[in-house]
C-alpha cells in the first residue's frame, strides 16, 4: 500500500485504499468523539475534529518553515553554519542579481498590465451583446496549466533560422517576415526574453483581472450612472470620475493578487527556458539551487527571501480586503 | 477570499437603465470602437492557443516545415499526433502520466475539503479555550509560499520510506490546501443562521449528526467551489510534482511529462501540442461545466501557494 504502484490497476487499487483508509481514520475518530458524554464532550469534538488539520499543518507547513530558515545559515551541503554568506550571495553576486533584477520586471509589469487589460476589456464589453462569450475567451486561459500556456506561447515565439525557403512555423516571426524584418530567436536575446515571458503571465492573470472588475463594475449603483449621463458626462469621463473611483478597492484587490501570483511564479520560467539565457526569478532560482546545483543553503536563502518579499504583500491585500469588507 | 468581498457571478441579471436619449446618441457614437478594441484583444488572446490547436492536428512533417495558418490554405487532418502522445510511457507517449494526473489528482482534493470542513465546524460552532487564537495562526498559514517547506518535507517523506510513491504528492496537496480551505469553510459556516443549529440540539442532534444532516447539504456550493479550485490547482501543479514525482511514468503527472519533453525535445511539436491540449481538456471541460463555481472558488483562492 505504501510502495511503488506501476501498473494502471494497481495505481487504482493504492489509490482507493488510501481514500478507504482516510475514510475508517476518520470514522474511528468520529466514533470516539461521539461517544464522549458530560460537560467534557464539546471540547473532546473540537480537539477531535481540528487535531488531523493542525497535527498535519505543524509537521507540512510550520516546522519544513522553521527548518528552512535554519538551513538558509548553512553552506551548500548544509552542514557548516556560514551566517548572512547565502544572503549576501543573493545580494551581490552578479547572477543573482540578474535573478533579482528579473523578479523586480515581472512583479511590477506584471500586475500593472494584467489589470490594465482586464479593466478595459471589462469596460468595453459590459452589457454588450454576447457579452458571457466575450468574457469566457479572456477567461480561458485562467484554466490552463501554467505548462499548457508555457507550451502554447513557446510555439509562438518560435524560430527558424532565415536561409533558403525555409518558412517560420512561429506567429510572430512569421508577422515580422510579412513586415518585412528578419526572423528573431527570441527567447534568446535578454533582457528582452523576460518581457517575452512576462506576456505569458499577462495572458494568463487579464481573465482573472477582467472577471473581478467586471463584477465591481456592475455593482455601481444604477443612479449614479444616470445622473452622470443626465449632467452630459462623456464616455471617458464617466470612466475617470464614475466607473474608477468605485471600483477602486477591487483594483487594489487584483494588483496585490497578481503581484503576489507573480513573485512565486516557476511553472513558466521552468518551461519556456529553463531559467537559462539570464531569464531566472527567484522561485526558479531556489529550485535550480536546491535541485539543480545542489546548493541547500542558498535554495533555503531564496525561499526565505521569496517568503519576505510575499509577506507585506499578503498583509495589504487582507487589510484591503477588510477594508472593502467594513464598507 | 475576493469571493466573501464581492458577490461574484459570471451572469449576473443585468436590468439595462433607463437610456435617455443623448446617451443613446452617444452610445451610438463610442459604441464601433469598442466593439472594434474588444474584438482585438479576444483574438490577440484566442491566437496562441488556436494555433496550436490547429498544429494538433497537422501531420508531423507539415507542423516542422509550414506554419499553421497554412492549414487553410492546404488542410490535412491526422489523428496520428494524440495517438502518439497518449501511447505508453515505453513508446514515447505520455498516456501514463495522464493517468497519474487522477490518481494524484482525486483524494489530493477529497482529503483537504473533509478535514476542513470538519475543522470550520470546530472553528464556527464549538466553544473552547484558545479558538480564536487557533483560528487566526491557521488563517495566517497562507503567507507561507510552499517553496519554503519543500525541502525539509522531502526529507521526512524519505525518513517515512515513502518517497517515490503517490503517498507523498497527496499528502503536500493536503497540507498546502488545509490553511485557505478552513478559512473559507468557515466563513461560510458562520453565514448559516445559528437558530437553525440551535433547533437541531434541542431535538437532541450532537455535533455529528449536526454536521452531517444539517450543515453538509446547506454547504454544498462551498465544497463545489472549493473542490473545483482545489482540483484545478493540483491538475496544474508543476513544482509539487517536480520535487516529489521526479520524472518518470511511474508517479508524475502530465504537466511533469510536458515540462520535461519541453525541455529536452523541445521541437517535438506534434508531441507537445497534441500533449498540452490531452492536459487542458480536462480543466477546461470543467471550466465550461461549472463555470459559475470556478470562478467563485478561483477568486476564492487566488492569494493561495
Amino acid at each position: 500500500m505504501f510502495s511503488v504502484a506501476d501498473t494502471t490497476g494497481a495505481k487504482i487499487t493504492q489509490m482507493l485504499s488510501a481514500i478507504l483508509l482516510f475514510v475508517a481514520i476518520m470514522g474511528v475518530i468520529l466514533f470516539l468523539a461521539g461517544r464522549v458524554s458530560g460537560r467534557r464532550s464539546d471540547r473532546a469534538v473540537a480537539f477531535a475534529y481540528l487535531a488531523p488539520t493542525v497535527i498535519m499543518l505543524a509537521v507540512g507547513l510550520i516546522y519544513p518553515g522553521v527548518r528552512t530558515i535554519y538551513q538558509s545559515f548553512f553552506n551548500a551541503a548544509g552542514n557548516a553554519f556560514i551566517g548572512l554568506d547565502n544572503y549576501t550571495t543573493i545580494f551581490s553576486d552578479a547572477d543573482q542579481l540578474t535573478v533579482l533584477r528579473n523578479t523586480v520586471f515581472w512583479v511590477i509589469v506584471t500586475p500593472f498590465v494584467a489589470t490594465g487589460v482586464g479593466l478595459l476589456y471589462a469596460v468595453l464589453v459590459d452589457k454588450a451583446r454576447l457579452e458571457s462569450v466575450a468574457k469566457a475567451l479572456i477567461f480561458l486561459p485562467m484554466a490552463i496549466s501554467f505548462v499548457g500556456a508555457s507550451i502554447i506561447w513557446r510555439f509562438v515565439y518560435e524560430f527558424r533560422p532565415n536561409q533558403g525557403n525555409v518558412k517560420q512555423i512561429g506567429l510572430l516571426n512569421q508577422v515580422l517576415v510579412w513586415l518585412g524584418g528578419e526572423p528573431q530567436q527570441w527567447l534568446i536575446e535578454s533582457p528582452l526574453n523576460t518581457f517575452l515571458l512576462i506576456v505569458v503571465m499577462i495572458w494568463i492573470q487579464a481573465g482573472f483581472a477582467m472577471t473581478v472588475l467586471s463584477a465591481a463594475i456592475k455593482a455601481i449603483p444604477d443612479d449614479i450612472i444616470e445622473a452622470a449621463r443626465l449632467d452630459g458626462v462623456t464616455a471617458f469621463g464617466m470612466f475617470r470620475f464614475v466607473t474608477l473611483p468605485s471600483i477602486r478597492p477591487a483594483v487594489v484587490v487584483v494588483l496585490t493578487t497578481i503581484s503576489i501570483a507573480t513573485l512565486k511564479v516557476f511553472d513558466i520560467v521552468q518551461t519556456m527556458t529553463g531559467g537559462r539565457f539570464n531569464t531566472s526569478v527567484v522561485a526558479n532560482e531556489f529550485y535550480s539551487q536546491s535541485f539543480r546545483s545542489d546548493n541547500q543553503g542558498l535554495g533555503a536563502a531564496l525561499a526565505v527571501v521569496l517568503f519576505l518579499m510575499v509577506v507585506p504583500i499578503v498583509v495589504y491585500n487582507i487589510r484591503q480586503l477588510r477594508a472593502s469588507e467594513a464598507r | 477570499m475576493s469571493a466573501t468581498s464581492a458577490p461574484i457571478t459570471t451572469t449576473p441579471p443585468v436590468t439595462p437603465p433607463p437610456v435617455s436619449a443623448s446617451a443613446k446618441a452617444k452610445k451610438r457614437l463610442t459604441s464601433p470602437w469598442a466593439s472594434l478594441a474588444a474584438l482585438v484583444l479576444a483574438v490577440l488572446w484566442t491566437l496562441p492557443t488556436f494555433g496550436l490547436l490547429i498544429s494538433s492536428f497537422r501531420p508531423q512533417r507539415d507542423i516542422r516545415t509550414s506554419g499553421w495558418w497554412t492549414f487553410f490554405s492546404d488542410p490535412e487532418f491526422t489523428m496520428d499526433n494524440y495517438r502518439e502522445v497518449l501511447g505508453s510511457d515505453s513508446s514515447g507517449g505520455l498516456g501514463d502520466f495522464f493517468v497519474n494526473s487522477f490518481i494524484i489528482t482525486i483524494p489530493s482534493v477529497i482529503i483537504p475539503l473533509t478535514l476542513a470542513s470538519l475543522a470550520a465546524y470546530a472553528f464556527a460552532w464549538i466553544k473552547f479555550p484558545g479558538r480564536d487564537l487557533l483560528f487566526v495562526a491557521v488563517f495566517a498559514l497562507q503567507i507561507v509560499p510552499i517553496q519554503v517547506t519543500l525541502i525539509p518535507l522531502l526529507t521526512l517523506y524519505v525518513d517515512a520510506g515513502i518517497a517515490g510513491t503517490f503517498w507523498p504528492i497527496w499528502l503536500s496537496h493536503s497540507i498546502f490546501a488545509l490553511p485557505l480551505a478552513v478559512f473559507l469553510l468557515h466563513n461560510f459556516m458562520k453565514e448559516i443562521p445559528s437558530t437553525l443549529l440551535e433547533a437541531a440540539r434541542v431535538d437532541g442532534a450532537g455535533h455529528i449528526s449536526i454536521f452531517f444532516k444539517v450543515l453538509l447539504p446547506l454547504l454544498r456550493p462551498a465544497l463545489a467551489a472549493f473542490g473545483i479550485f482545489q482540483f484545478l490547482w493540483v491538475w496544474n501543479d508543476l513544482l509539487v510534482a517536480l520535487t516529489f514525482a521526479g520524472g518518470g511514468g511511474t508517479v508524475a503527472p502530465i504537466t511533469v511529462a510536458l515540462a520535461n519533453l519541453s525541455g529536452t525535445r523541445g521541437t517535438a511539436w506534434h508531441l507537445l501540442s497534441a500533449g498540452a491540449f490531452v492536459s487542458i481538456v480536462v480543466p477546461v471541460t470543467i471550466f465550461l461545466l461549472l463555470q459559475r463555481y470556478f470562478v467563485r472558488g478561483l477568486l476564492a483562492g487566488s492569494v493561495k501557494g
